[in-house]
């Protein structure tokens, strides 16, 4: 990109980026663009079918499913049971399964035990039930010092755990894909599953949060 | 291979930092080289360890300095490279220069929600028993492939104990290789963190999957 930049200025004098015809088109821009065109003309691919794959994780997939699972779990010790046992099986059966979330395991925080999940290798992360994956989940930063440094990344995230809990992390080097099950903050008792749902962050699925306390009575607007 | 996407345990990356609000994709482009990954690698053309392997292939410096849909769309054109799918020339500006290569037919918009449910399981039938239970006592081979693996080297030649069996899974090192798939016993191995980072670690366990030819008995 840096070299499109200065191009257009020793052409044109002055910076204007890809402005030719009043676009504003980067570098990726162009070449993906270009790549789109030439994969349609050969065949390879249906615009139609990049447009429902794109409509898919931008709108349907996503946190709320994972966050459906876990509530569902706090209210109902069957499903909690299947959930520890058989996670493909008890995701499925709310209608969440397929690419890469095909073969699932849940994680049980308790007040002794925090899990917590990276991908080291590459960007391995549960679609079906928490979408695609945030930029940090991706970084380097997260990537490289989740497994020996976690509890300098929850910092950053704003959770201090206690230093007696024990800290596992979980490298999700196959293509088992981990979806942790949060601790049930207090004051929820009898709560029902959709007021629990709101409580439950994407990030307390991943291990890098907790869930949200409930806000007492006199606060909730 | 030990290349620099094998970066767990390195240190100097700086701090995670979480961007609140976040949209699903920052750019266009984003959206349009996630679904070109996706419609392509559903031409079945390559499998989940090649295009794996093809993102980790390219350059150190390009990888580090690259964000994620960025190495995704730079391993796609490599796939269909070598593939000759597509040429060099025809990239530059987009026209057909060379005609398609057989292919099956590309995926429809309507059949989106069925295959991407379906997912494609990795699990395979094996006939026999897994080596390993549920609290043995492993140690990771020292291996360094220069080809693709799924062990990382920060738990190479390291002590652990099996805590999970997956089931008999796809073996990316062969699959990778294009030398089938040849399922193997997959576990969840635990390796105490002081076994892999001394002092040096904030945590008590890390548990990494690995499939049965990573391991032997201790």
């Amino acid at each position: 990109m840096a070299d499109d930049a200065s191009r257009d200025r020793d052409e044109h004098g002055h910076e204007h980026g890809h402005a030719h015809g009043g676009s504003e088109l980067s570098e990726m821009d162009l070449r993906v663009r270009t790549l789109e065109s030439l994969l349609v003309e050969k065949g390879y691919v249906d615009p139609k079918t990049l447009d429902a794959l794109i409509e898919t994780y931008e709108t349907k997939v996503g946190p709320h499913n994972g966050a459906h699972v876990v509530a569902k779990a706090w209210a109902d010790p069957q499903y909690r049971k299947w959930l520890l046992e058989d996670a493909t099986a008890a995701i499925a059966s709310l209608g969440y399964s397929g690419r890469q979330g095909e073969h699932m395991v849940a994680l049980e925080n308790t007040e002794r035990v925090h899990n917590m999940v990276v991908c080291t290798l590459c960007s391995c992360y549960p679609w079906p039930v928490l979408g695609l994956p945030p930029v940090w989940y991706k970084s380097t930063p997260y990537r490289s010092r989740t497994v020996i440094d976690p509890r300098g990344v929850l910092a950053e995230f704003g959770v201090k755990l206690s230093a007696d809990v024990e800290l596992r992390v979980w490298d999700s080097t196959a293509e088992i894909r981990y979806l942790v099950l949060p601790l049930r903050p207090a004051g929820t008792d009898g709560w029902a599953e959709h007021r629990l749902a709101a409580l439950v962050t994407r990030d307390s699925m991943i291990g890098t949060g907790v869930a949200k306390a409930p806000q007492p009575a006199h606060e909730r607007s | 291979m030990n290349g620099v996407h094998d970066m767990g345990g390195m240190q100097g990356f700086g701090p995670v930092v979480a961007e609140a609000n976040e949209p699903r994709f920052h750019h266009e482009w984003e959206r349009r080289a996630f679904a070109l990954t996706l419609g392509m690698g559903a031409l079945g053309q390559w499998n989940l360890d090649q295009s794996r392997s093809a993102r980790e292939s390219l350059p150190p410096v390009q990888y580090l300095a690259s964000s994620y849909y960025e190495i995704w769309f730079e391993a796609l054109i490599r796939l269909m490279l070598e593939r000759g799918l597509v040429r060099e020339g025809e990239l530059a500006d987009g026209k057909m220069r060379t005609p398609a290569l057989p292919a099956p037919a590309p995926l429809k918009a309507d059949a989106v929600p069925a295959v991407l449910a379906r997912g494609s399981s990795t699990q395979r039938p094996l006939t026999g028993r897994s080596r390993f239970a549920v609290g043995d006592r492993v140690r990771t081979l020292n291996i360094n492939p220069p080809t693709h693996t799924r062990l990382p080297r920060y738990c190479r030649g390291k002590p652990g104990t099996i805590v999970k069996v997956h089931g008999a899974h796809v073996f990316p090192d062969s699959n990778a290789l294009g030398a089938g798939e040849q399922p193997r016993w997959l576990y969840a191995v635990r390796f105490e963190a002081a076994d892999l980072w001394g002092h040096d670690t904030t945590a008590t366990a890390v548990n990494v999957d690995c499939w049965e030819p990573y391991l032997e008995p201790r």
